[in-house]
């Protein structure tokens, strides 16, 4: 049985969808939801035990022996992000249960469990498999329910950012069945361990472009800047509980990918001593996050200032990955990590803001320090993670990022580093002041969030302030996956 | 002769760049569905010519035939799972224009826009 885990671990949430689409129960198909959830963190938790006691697994998919059959790889940092997944998906699954009912019309609940559990099955898969191909799939299973997701918005606005998310996701998703193409050409494998022996290090005009397009490809997925236009409407106008899942997963999947192609299929020896991807990455990344939080700064709608911000905190992910160091990588692979906790809570906070007001514009939260004092107090610590305040998981990955960039003399780096987190304390407090200065509108039904969202949303919160407190488990994770992905081994 | 002789790849770079070309220029909504079409359609035949050896036989194996050259059956089994992938996608992305069209009363791309502008101010 336990010899399975690693396909049981997409299985279950792929035939739960299937199950949830026919069943014609909200309830019901919610039950599944949680289930596959909780069982899907049960046995990613004995994955990352296994590896760290044994090393790596291989799991070969049907008995067809890879490169020739798929063949799913659990090491290191796949285990750390299916952790990740099965505890953010464990999560938010009980806040759904109500948010859900409140902004999705009642005919439509099971199958929105539906579309979320293919989304879930789809973002393990990409995490869990070994194979290039196998890896696209998966994308597309993730990438078309994260689509029709999004567009179960109560705002018309969210049938738009559907669409328009859906135009440029399947260019990326496109961008990268090319760029596999590519790949299949030159070396006649699809299998990443088998890839990344045949990658020679030297220069190839087919393989530079391969990485060119799977860059680009992978960078629309994760919301790159400039490649983030479709992400702000995307997350604004989804419903509540879709934003937190697709804001604290699928992103970060994307990152996870980005890493593995640059890391362990190209080799960091192709990818960043002869193609020199630092080089583009690093301007990029540093760029997005002052484009991020500016923009950040001036929205009148906090789903999409947190949104803008994401673009932002991705960059600081993909920046610690860009700086080829073990220290570096173990910034990015952390902040991975911690941006999932803190956006994860800050956008339950504004799914109890939408669900008590109705609203989560500026305007609407005048008093909700004092009608809503818990949501708030979420709020203002998911706020205080994000900026990098001391004893929250913010101020952990943004240490580790410092570290790395001073550690390369990179001034400029620190620099943006920093100034990046005194644009966040800009943004949050102007949510604060809105919420703790102003006297309260009186319209709404006032009151607090009932506990099936608050307790949902104060368990990431505390997770913030937990792996803030004791970071030895995360970066002790965190650094052993660098090192596995420099090539300096480890399980 | 050499770049003659890769016209499919020709076909393919150009049936790429008049999708990828009418999907950014274009702003009605069932255009752009169209230049998606035409990109995605571009790669299957990219996958289909990869496959291809001068030639070759078709993939079957037949008892006692020795010395036989076969086609490379794998992209083409790859590129299968791509056009199914290409369908469902456009079936959703017909699906959200339909809705779209009940919501908005147009699918021109620009017109839309300023109706969210106008219902953000």
């Amino acid at each position: 049985m336990s010899e399975h885990l690693p396909i049981l671990l997409v299985v279950v949430p792929l035939a739960a969808a299937a199950l949830a689409a026919v069943i014609r129960s909200g309830r019901a198909a919610w039950g599944l939801m949680l289930l596959s959830a909780w069982v899907v963190l049960g046995s990613s938790v004995s994955l990352l035990a296994q590896v760290l006691r044994e090393g790596r697994i291989r799991y070969v998919l049907g008995g067809w022996p890879p490169p020739w059959g798929i063949e799913y790889n659990i090491d290191l940092l796949s285990a750390f992000v299916l952790v990740l997944l099965g505890g953010i998906a464990a999560i938010i699954t009980p806040f759904a249960l109500r948010s859900v009912e409140r902004e999705i019309h009642s005919a439509q609940v099971h199958f929105h469990y539906s579309a979320l559990l293919l989304c879930f099955a789809g973002l393990l898969g990409m995490t869990s498999t070994g194979d290039v191909f196998n890896l696209f799939v998966f994308l597309e299973i993730s990438s078309i329910s994260a689509y029709t997701l999004i567009a179960m918005g109560s705002d018309r606005r969210a049938l738009h950012a559907a669409f328009r998310y859906l135009i440029m996701g399947s260019v990326g998703a496109t961008f990268i069945v090319i760029g596999i193409g590519m790949l299949y050409m030159m070396t006649g494998s699809l299998n990443m361990a088998d890839l990344a022996e045949l990658i020679p290090a030297e220069r190839n005009r087919t393989l530079s472009v391969a990485l060119a397009f799977l860059t680009v490809g992978v960078g629309l997925k994760l919301a790159l800047f400039p490649l983030h236009l479709w992400l702000p409407d995307a997350y604004t106008f989804a419903p509540s509980a879709v934003t937190a899942f697709l804001a604290s997963t699928a992103t970060k999947v994307a990152v996870y990918v980005l890493a593995r192609f640059l890391f362990t299929v190209f080799g960091v020896a192709f990818t960043f001593e002869v193609m020199a991807l630092d080089r583009i990455l690093i301007p990029l990344c540093l760029f997005g996050i002052l484009a991020g939080s500016l923009r950040a700064i001036h929205q009148r709608n906090v789903k999409r200032l947190l949104a803008y911000s994401s673009v932002a905190q991705v960059a600081y992910v993909v920046l610690g990955i860009s700086l080829v160091s073990v220290t570096g990588l173990t910034a990015g692979i952390l902040h991975l990590f911690n941006h999932a906790l803190m956006k994860g809570s800050l956008f339950l906070a504004m799914g109890c803001v939408m669900y008590k007001v109705g609203s989560v514009r500026i305007e609407a939260m005048r008093g909700l320090g004092r009608t809503m004092p818990w949501t708030m107090a979420a709020f203002v610590i998911g706020g205080l993670s994000l900026v990098g305040v001391p004893l929250t998981v913010g101020f952990i990955s943004k240490w580790y990022l410092v570290l790395g960039a001073v550690e390369q003399g990179r001034w400029l780096v620190t620099a943006v580093v920093l100034l990046g987190s005194l644009l966040a304390v800009i943004y949050i407090w102007r949510v604060v002041e809105v919420a703790y200065f102003e006297e309260a509108s009186g319209n709404g039904p006032g009151g607090e969030a009932p506990l099936s969202l608050l307790i949902p949303t104060w368990a990431l919160v505390l997770a913030n302030l937990y792996f803030g407190i004791d970071a030895t488990l995360t970066s002790g994770i965190a650094g052993g996956a660098a090192r596995l992905l420099m090539g300096l081994g480890g399980p | 002769m050499r770049i003659l002789g890769l016209y499919n790849y020709w076909v393919f770079v150009f049936l790429m760049m008049v999708g990828f070309y009418i999907l950014i220029s274009r702003r009605n909504l069932i255009q752009e569905i169209l230049g998606l079409t035409i990109f995605q359609t571009a790669v299957f035949i990219f996958y289909i010519s990869m496959g291809s050896i001068s030639g070759a036989e078709p993939p079957i194996l037949v008892p006692g035939a020795e010395g036989i050259v076969y086609a490379n059956p794998l992209p083409h089994v790859l590129i299968l799972t791509a056009i199914v992938v290409g369908v469902s996608t456009m079936a959703v992305a017909l699906a959200l224009v339909v809705r779209i069209k009940e919501a908005y009363g147009t699918i021109e791309g620009d017109e839309i826009a300023d109706m969210d502008t106008a219902s953000e101010a």
